[in-house]
């Protein structure tokens, strides 16, 4: 008989209209790193909140088996007394305060009187954060470290809470390869001192090379567990279950018919970071893309992708910016993003919810957003006109939605990610630029919105696409650009592009800057 | 729609019809007399219209204009001034707006171009303008007694041989209700015919038809009422041409849906290519533009203007938005909405003085309305949002 921490029984959760859990089983090993994956909307999500306690006991139906007993957890503090924590996709730090208010938020170490302990608070910061290989002092504000030490800085006062069980939701979604490998090689450290963690991710590799048992969810019901002992397991075999079909290609096939006619070009366009302006973020960039063409951009975080692209748009991001923009063959000196959008230019963004979409707002009245002129006459908006627009870019990009008038704040990752699409869409660009168009989105919605690209380009546009996962650009790209800290530091045709390629020439570029 | 959704939907009517129900019975049917009913809206003339500028501040984030009760005094005071020193209206007139219209584009562009805090913003303008106001006044009270300008804002149609003012017989009120009740049904139904026939979804025609049939017997039945008390008030028609033009505005226009967008997600606005410093300097500029139209419907309407002229009359306008509907954080709002929340005060304030409340429970009763209105609003949407 296994040593379970952990065991959830028929857990069913219905929300009005909609069974999100149906009778879902998940067994936990002291010990293992469980990982849980599934589909947007799959019932991941969840379950968790079932077992931390957002979701209250009665709510539900099932039953929760901690360490032998059963438990009826009504608040997260409930399940945190008992050690299980959970560190959501979206971080929980305060930016104003120190890593180390952050760590004992809720918890601090206090005398009798409510005092704060300060020399206590540190002495213990410390020792967490020597645990998870933070060298910061506890004293450093967390708006001024990078997302990949926030998620560190999470593990961390997961740790001060006494931590048995450990819940991590999408926990490399915002990280680059280098320091996703990290945060996992610390967890099989942690595993080795006997921590149990259940991970929530959409990154198969990551998966497979971590995980000890793989449970998936479909629609809301546990569809099997996976051993992964050697922790070799092929991915196409996760993505059977998870989809409950072959996915024999996952990149979409597409004929390669770049034009000659270049559509938009740039030349050492140079970029300064908006507040501290002596920061240069991108440096003498040159790039051009062909009518027919997707170009992939490759890079670390921090490489000025995003910077380049924003800058590249209207001017939406930085500050003294040098260079020449030409589209079909003619200099534009872009004003503002109004401009931009006019010289048929589309910038779809890498944070759908912060920057892209007005997420209490319908599917309808984003749709249009970004050219509301297409539907109104003597600026009157025809909301006939807007609803048949929306229509039929939710019928041309399988939105999942029981209508358009749905705030988009209610759809899944995936479908969120359609609307925005739809949106630029909608504008009738001719170069759009996708800044990491299938972050946080399954593998069946990523495919769609690689169908999606295949069509924008097969109709003529032009599409730069900056990813962080290299498969998906080389899967899909005509031509790939290297950049790092700043500067192109190369450029492969799809046909001698290879992962190693790329990865070294970020390597050696490091090595000629120091 | 079912019964649930359309309760959630229709919350603030139900409440306004209660509640006119309500004070209709204690005061022993005071309040449903006629003259009470055409003065229910004359003396919320200022709510009305600065509730649809209020809505434009509150719906680029939950922001408000606190200056606008100083702005109504001083340009109340500056139009009384001028008539005062014997210039004519027309002057009046364009004196205070032209100095509403500055008020307006000098805190349009502080708070959009150059980012001051619109609170902080307007509280500055809330003391400087009322300042301003009683150096006008030279902290007297002006009375106004040009009787041309008193009759473009105080007086009521009558048309003679048709009316009988003296004998509260105004049949012309009526005339004119069934009229535009009339114009509306045509004007709704033609145009539901035409957007079926291009292939639109209309909606279910037994609900339409449902809803234009009471709009057009409420015009009917507040018509007849005017006509038994001096007839159409000038007043209701300037309150009219504000409120409908605001209601299409934020409803059926673009330059109306960018108040919503930059209130929903500023950021994503602005990467669409929409400028949301614009946006901010014409929601202030268009709220003091108001804010001045209500200073002249208030000093005709009182016949005179003191320093204390518009004391806390923001608070008013803010507090119809909310009861009405606007979300606090800004980005939802329509103004129906809020025309039905500065009703629901309104009818609360009248009933209660008509009832001989003291003014002190009068204070309690609207802060517990305004309260129970937003808690509602907050905890149904939390529910549905959760679903």
């Amino acid at each position: 008989m296994a040593d379970l921490i952990l065991e959830m029984k028929n857990i069913t959760k219905l929300y009005p209209g909609v069974k999100a859990l149906d009778d879902v089983n998940l067994q936990v090993e002291r010990g293992e790193i469980h990982a849980l994956v599934g589909e947007n909307g799959a019932g991941k999500s969840t379950l968790m909140k079932v077992l931390s306690g957002t979701i209250p006991h009665g709510e539900y139906t099932g039953q929760i088996i901690y360490n032998g007993e059963e438990c009826e957890f009504n608040a997260i503090h409930d399940s945190e007394k008992k050690g299980i924590v959970i560190i959501h996709q979206e971080l929980a730090l305060i930016p104003e305060l120190t890593i180390a208010e952050n760590m004992f938020l809720g918890n601090e170490r206090k005398n009798g009187f409510g005092k704060i302990n300060w020399s206590e608070t540190f002495k213990q910061a410390d020792v967490q954060m020597k645990r998870v290989g933070l060298k910061e002092k506890p004293t450093v504000m967390i708006k001024d470290i990078g997302t990949g030490k926030q998620q560190l800085v999470e593990i961390a006062k997961a740790l001060s809470k006494n931590v048995k069980l450990l819940i991590l939701d999408e926990p490399t979604s915002s990280l680059n390869e280098e320091d996703s490998k990290m945060l996992l090689d610390m967890l099989l450290d942690f595993k080795k001192e006997g921590l149990t963690s259940i991970i929530i991710t959409h990154k198969l590799n990551e998966v497979a090379y971590c995980a000890d048992k793989i449970t998936v969810l479909r629609d809301g019901s546990t569809i099997e567990t996976m051993e992964n002992p050697d922790h070799n397991i092929d991915e196409e075999r996760i993505i059977k279950g998870m989809v409950g079909r072959e996915l024999s290609n996952r990149y979409p096939s597409r004929e390669h018919n770049v034009q000659n006619e270049v559509l938009f070009e740039c030349k050492d366009w140079t970029v300064y970071h908006p507040v501290y302006t002596e920061k240069c973020m991108d440096d003498k960039i040159s790039f051009h893309v062909n009518r027919g063409e997707i170009v992939g951009f490759s890079g670390l975080q921090g490489a000025g992708r995003t910077e380049l692209a924003m800058s590249l748009f209207g001017k939406s991001y930085g500050s003294h910016i040098t260079g020449q923009e030409f589209i079909k063959g003619q200099e534009v000196h872009l004003k503002n993003e109004n401009d931009a959008i006019a010289h048929g230019l589309a910038y779809v963004t890498e944070d759908r919810k912060v920057n892209g979409l007005v997420l209490d707002d319908t599917i309808a009245r984003n749709t249009t957003m970004a050219k509301m002129s297409k539907i109104a006459n003597n600026g009157i908006i025809n909301v006939m006109e807007e609803n048949k627009a929306a229509e039929d870019y939710v019928k041309a990009m399988k939105t999942k939605t029981p209508s358009i008038h749905q705030n988009v704040g209610n759809l899944s990752g995936g479908n969120q990610q359609k609307v925005l699409l739809s949106k630029w869409m909608f504008a009738e660009p001719d170069v759009l630029f996708l800044d990491e168009p299938t972050r946080g989105i399954d593998v069946g919605a990523k495919y769609e919105i690689y169908c999606i690209m295949n069509d924008m380009v097969s109709q003529g546009k032009a599409v730069v696409m900056i990813s962080s996962e290299l498969p998906e650009l080389l899967g899909m790209c005509d031509r790939i650009y290297v950049m790092n800290e700043g500067r192109m530091v190369g450029e492969f045709s799809a046909a001698e592009a290879t992962q190693e390629k790329i990865m070294s020439s970020i390597l050696s570029s490091d090595k000629k800057a120091n | 729609m079912n019964f649930k959704t359309f309760i959630k939907k229709y919350t603030m009517v139900i409440a306004l019809i209660v509640v006119f129900i309500f004070f209709s019975f204690l005061t022993g049917g005071k309040l449903v007399k006629a003259q009470n009913i055409s003065n229910l809206l004359l003396q919320n003339a200022y709510v009305l219209i600065m509730a649809c500028g209020m809505l434009l501040c509150i719906l680029t984030g939950g922001n408000v204009d606190l200056s606008v009760g100083s702005t109504l005094c001083l340009s109340a005071a500056l139009a009384a001034k001028m008539l005062n020193i014997g210039q004519p209206p027309i002057v009046a007139i364009l004196v205070s707006m032209v100095v509403a219209a500055v008020i307006g584009i000098w805190q349009g562009y502080l708070i959009g171009y150059i980012h001051i805090p619109p609170f902080i913003c307007t509280l500055a303008g809330m003391f400087l303008f009322r300042g301003l106001a009683r150096v006008v006044l030279s902290s007297k009270t002006i009375s106004i007694q040009n009787d041309s300008y008193l009759n473009l804002f105080t007086s009521y149609i009558t048309i003679p041989g048709l009316d009988d003012p003296t004998n509260n017989k105004c049949t012309s009120a009526l005339v004119i209700g069934i009229i535009v009740a009339v114009i509306l049904t045509i004007a709704t139904l033609t145009n539901r015919i035409s957007q079926a026939k291009r292939g639109y979804d209309v909606g279910s025609a037994a609900g339409a038809i449902f809803k234009l049939a009471i709009i057009d017997v409420l015009i009917i039945a507040y018509s007849f009422k005017l006509s038994q008390y001096k007839g159409v008030p000038v007043m209701l028609i300037w309150i009219l041409i504000v409120v409908l033009i605001f209601a299409f505005v934020t409803s059926s226009t673009v330059f109306g849906r960018y108040f919503y967008a930059v209130g929903g997600n500023e950021k994503a606005t602005k990467l669409s290519g929409i400028d949301p410093r614009k946006v901010y300097f014409w929601a202030y500029f268009l709220m003091s533009f108001l804010a001045g139209l209500s200073g002249l419907l208030m000093g005709a309407r009182i016949g005179s203007v003191d320093g204390n002229m518009g004391n806390s009359f923001e608070m008013d306008a803010i507090a119809s938005c909310f009861i009405g509907g606007a979300s606090a954080y800004g980005g939802s709002g329509t103004v129906p909405g809020i025309m039905i929340g500065a009703l629901l005060l309104g009818v609360i304030n009248q009933g209660m003085s008509i009832y001989g409340l003291p003014d002190q429970w009068q204070y309690v009763v609207k802060g517990a309305v305004l309260l129970a209105a937003v808690v509602f609003d907050v905890v149904s949407n939390h529910k549905t949002g959760k679903s």
